[in-house]
């Protein structure tokens, strides 16, 4: 019966923009949110650009203070809710069903509209730029009392989060449904790639603490319009309620945004080491105890508001705890690799540069974890340097690795290797360039959040300007090579990459439009 | 697992692209009318039109697909999933309200009132100001004037004793299902449905009770806030899942479902008991300790 309804459907492949409207193919909706994150990607660096115009110099010179914060405020929401989670979700999509030998996501209509959600959130996000008011300015955390003080553009900011609220949910129950559903009969658990594994766990993350954030910014809507006190003292409630109530969403959130790095970084190692992944098992538990303490750290984002001292070390040593697990996590790759037959192709390159700068903005968060030392540091720079080095050469690194380490697999194309790498070496460049100082001028005293500075700051501004810069102009070589490498190119064999293992590298490249309609048999 | 070959995958389908469209529509109605501009009310209204029509029309969709025996045991897992974390995803949402409630009565309230370091708040901004939970002008700014609180017993009380009743009526019907009693199944329905209207009905009355008699309202400081925030949510799923309830009692008078295959009538009775348990919560913490 059913297979009746699959043959009349399975090719109907609808021409133009209705295909991509109307499909439920996991494949062309991962393409769809590859290519949705890529376009907020350079919106999203826009508005960074025009933060480091404006900081290239002390005083103000492009663009007047409320502008400024308006920038700071929404590259944010575009980077995170636009870039680095489509980009995963993206990943997931395509990924997810051919690593667990399955025919398509559990449920493919919900998969489209978790995706079609999105252009249509973002269109109201970004249309609050031309608004009464201007576009939110009050920083991504939307503290209370200054984010009500926003203009006509507030209700389109919390209903465009509602939105993608739910996109995320929804995309992150289709995730859970498919892996602990759509196995094919011998792949166990603890057989499953890690990068199923921590999207597994990630998707758990997004369903426990996007309907938080949700609650919060609701509560936000009705303190401003219809006269509740949730965050208002003289009413009996508490401005810094909002910011454990974000919070209890922005920390595990922020693992949302890594962990699926660390499983695309556990996938590539290995190939490229030609080694099997050292400590399989140990990466599970880490990744699942890394989710555990993200729900019991969120304090440690409000050090100096003024919390009980009881709160602040046990949020402190709490925070520490997390370094455990992820130590796990490095020293297993770095081991997977130790006396591995090495070779350095593109997506090895930005692996490895994940690890390395990954653990830098690790080790400043460790330093950010000491409560007296945050006094010093909070809000300021160096909390800017910290989660961009986890952020850009992490997260970003590790979606742009999956690129190229799975493009040969899409398109059936390889990508031109030295344009790659060029890519790669500029991109760490001025990565580096970027956010390095950034540490420095934090150090000294430089604030976060604002478009005029001292003088004394005005060297290591410049630098990370011209970083800036270059890393944007550099991302546009990326956009070139997945171009040419989807309209052509050196033909990519099954495998691809010979020290490749996973089903994925089973199904011919490109694969066809729908995975395993018989289902693969796992030893 | 092993017909995995055959696990159905719809073709390309237009309700989400509906879906995002109607949402839009109603998000972008609804902030033009807070924003103080009357149009936004035709927007919001035409938003809502377009979401209703989709829900209709994706779940018929979803049902006449489900009744031509297209769902094998795999989608039908699938969907179980899908449920079971939808809930867990409400959980949450309810959580925060929940959390505001508990940090309100635990940490703001008393910091104000001068405990532990809010001695010097209560001391220089609000001398005077005692912390007592619930009180009759709640917070020390007095906002939303005097007002009296909500008592437990009385009709809370009674509709505690509905929902959990209707949880009974629910599993009656369920268990009728299974055994192919279609009259206990659909007389199980019907009582459910007929519980949750009158549990509305007497939220309805006892928020007009709130309004008129106690001058209780959304405005009437935290405990107004918490109050119909919580209530006011729950009070949607209830409504909600009344009509969930109504279209599966529908379905079961003409003849869907059988023992091994119903996985909506399921759905729903777990939605249906989560309300319950949410309701608990709120009895317990917000209309009684």
């Amino acid at each position: 019966m059913s297979s009746v309804v699959k043959d009349t459907h399975h090719d109907d492949h609808p021409s133009g923009i209705m295909r991509w409207i109307r499909t439920t193919n996991h494949k062309d909706i991962g393409t769809l949110y590859l290519w949705f994150a890529m376009i907020m990607f350079f919106i999203g660096g826009f508005m960074a650009l025009i933060i480091r115009s404006e900081l290239f110099q002390p005083g103000l010179q492009f663009v007047d203070p409320q502008f400024f914060n308006s920038m700071t405020t929404m590259h944010a929401l575009v980077m995170l809710f636009g870039v680095v989670m489509p980009a995963f979700t993206g990943l997931a999509n395509w990924l997810i069903p051919m690593m667990v030998g399955g025919p398509d996501m559990a449920l493919p209509r919900m998969n489209n509209w978790s995706f079609w959600i999105l252009p249509f959130a973002f269109s109201m996000l970004l249309s609050t730029l031309w608004m009464d008011g201007g576009a939110p300015a009050g920083g991504w955390t939307l503290y209370p009392p200054l984010s009500l003080q926003t203009g006509d553009a507030f209700p389109f900011l919390i209903f465009s989060i509602h939105f993608m609220g739910l996109s995320s949910i929804m995309g992150a129950i289709n995730v859970i449904a498919t892996i602990l559903n759509m196995r094919a009969p011998g792949m166990t658990l603890m057989k499953m790639p890690l990068f199923v594994w921590t999207w597994l766990i990630t998707a758990f993350l997004l369903i426990a603490v996007m309907p938080v954030l949700a609650g919060g910014v609701t509560m936000l809507l009705t303190d401003k319009f219809f006269g509740t006190s949730f965050f208002n003292a003289a009413g009996g409630g508490d401005p810094v309620m909002f910011q454990h109530i974000f919070w209890f969403f922005g920390h595990p959130e922020v693992y949302i945004l890594i962990l699926p790095s660390f499983g695309v970084v556990s996938s590539i190692i290995p190939t490229f080491a030609r080694k099997p992944l050292f400590g399989y098992s140990s990466m599970v538990y880490a990744t699942a105890s890394i989710a555990f303490l993200s729900f019991i750290v969120w304090a440690h984002h409000m050090f100096t508001v003024g919390i009980p001292l009881a709160g602040e070390l046990f949020f402190m040593f709490a925070t520490m705890l997390i370094a455990v697990p992820t130590g796990v996590k490095v020293f297993n790759w770095v081991t997977t690799m130790w006396k591995g037959a090495m070779t350095f192709e593109t997506p090895m390159l930005f692996a490895i540069a994940f690890i390395v700068m990954f653990t830098i903005g690790g080790f400043s968060g460790l330093m950010l974890a000491i409560t007296p030392a945050d006094f010093q540091y909070h809000d300021t720079y160096f909390v800017v340097a910290h989660f961009h080095y986890v952020l850009v050469p992490g997260s970003i690194f590790a979606i742009m690795a999956a690129c190229y380490y799975w493009l040969p697999k899409w398109t059936g194309n390889m990508y031109p290797e030295t344009l790659g790498k060029i890519h790669f070496w500029l991109s760490t460049f001025f990565v580096n360039l970027t956010f390095f100082p950034m540490h420095f001028v934090g150090l000294a005293g430089m604030p976060r959040r604002i478009p005029d500075y001292s003088l004394q700051f005005a060297d290591y501004n410049m630098i990370a300007s011209i970083g800036a810069f270059g890393f944007g102009i550099a991302q546009i070589l990326f956009l070139y090579i997945v171009i040419k490498t989807i309209k052509g190119g050196k033909k990519a064999t099954d495998q691809v990459w010979d020290g490749a293992d996973g089903l994925e590298w089973t199904l011919p490249s490109p694969p066809p439009y729908h995975s395993f309609n018989t289902p693969p048999v796992v030893k | 697992m092993s017909e995995s070959g055959s696990y159905y995958i719809p073709h390309g389908s237009n309700w989400p692209i509906i879906a995002s469209i109607g949402v839009c529509t109603t998000m972008v109605g609804g902030s033009i009318l807070l924003n103080g501009s009357d149009i936004g009310k035709y927007i919001l209204f035409i938003g809502l039109a377009i979401v209703i029509y989709m829900i209709v029309g994706w779940f018929s969709t979803v049902v006449s697909e489900s009744e031509r025996g297209i769902y094998d045991s795999q989608v039908d897992s699938s969907f179980r999933w899908g449920m079971v974390w939808f809930i867990f995803s409400e959980v949450m949402f309810f959580a925060v309200f929940f959390g505001a409630l508990f940090y309100v009565r635990s940490y703001s309230l008393p910091w104000l009132g001068g405990e532990g370091t809010g001695l010097a708040t209560n001391t220089f901004l609000w001398p005077n100001y005692e912390a007592v939970w619930p009180q009759t002008a709640n917070g020390p700014g007095e906002i939303g004037g005097k007002f009296e609180h909500m008592s437990a017993w009385g009709l809370p009380a009674l509709n505690t004793a509905i929902l959990l009743t209707s949880g009974l009526t629910l599993t009656w019907a369920h268990h009728a299902l299974k055994e192919m009693k279609r009259g206990q199944l659909i007389a199980g329905l019907f009582l459910t449905v007929a519980l949750g209207s009158v549990f509305m009905i007497f939220q309805a009355i006892e928020y007009g009770h709130a309004f008129t008699e106690l001058n209780l309202n959304l405005g009437s400081g935290i405990y107004g806030s918490t109050f119909f925030m919580l209530t006011g949510f729950h009070g949607f799923h209830v409504t909600i899942g009344t009509i969930m309830l109504c279209v599966i009692l529908g379905r079961s008078i003409r003849g869907h479902f059988n023992p091994k295959n119903h996985f909506a009538f399921e759905a729903v009775a777990w939605y249906w008991h989560f309300v319950d348990v949410v309701w608990l919560g709120l009895f317990i913490f917000v209309y009684w300790i």
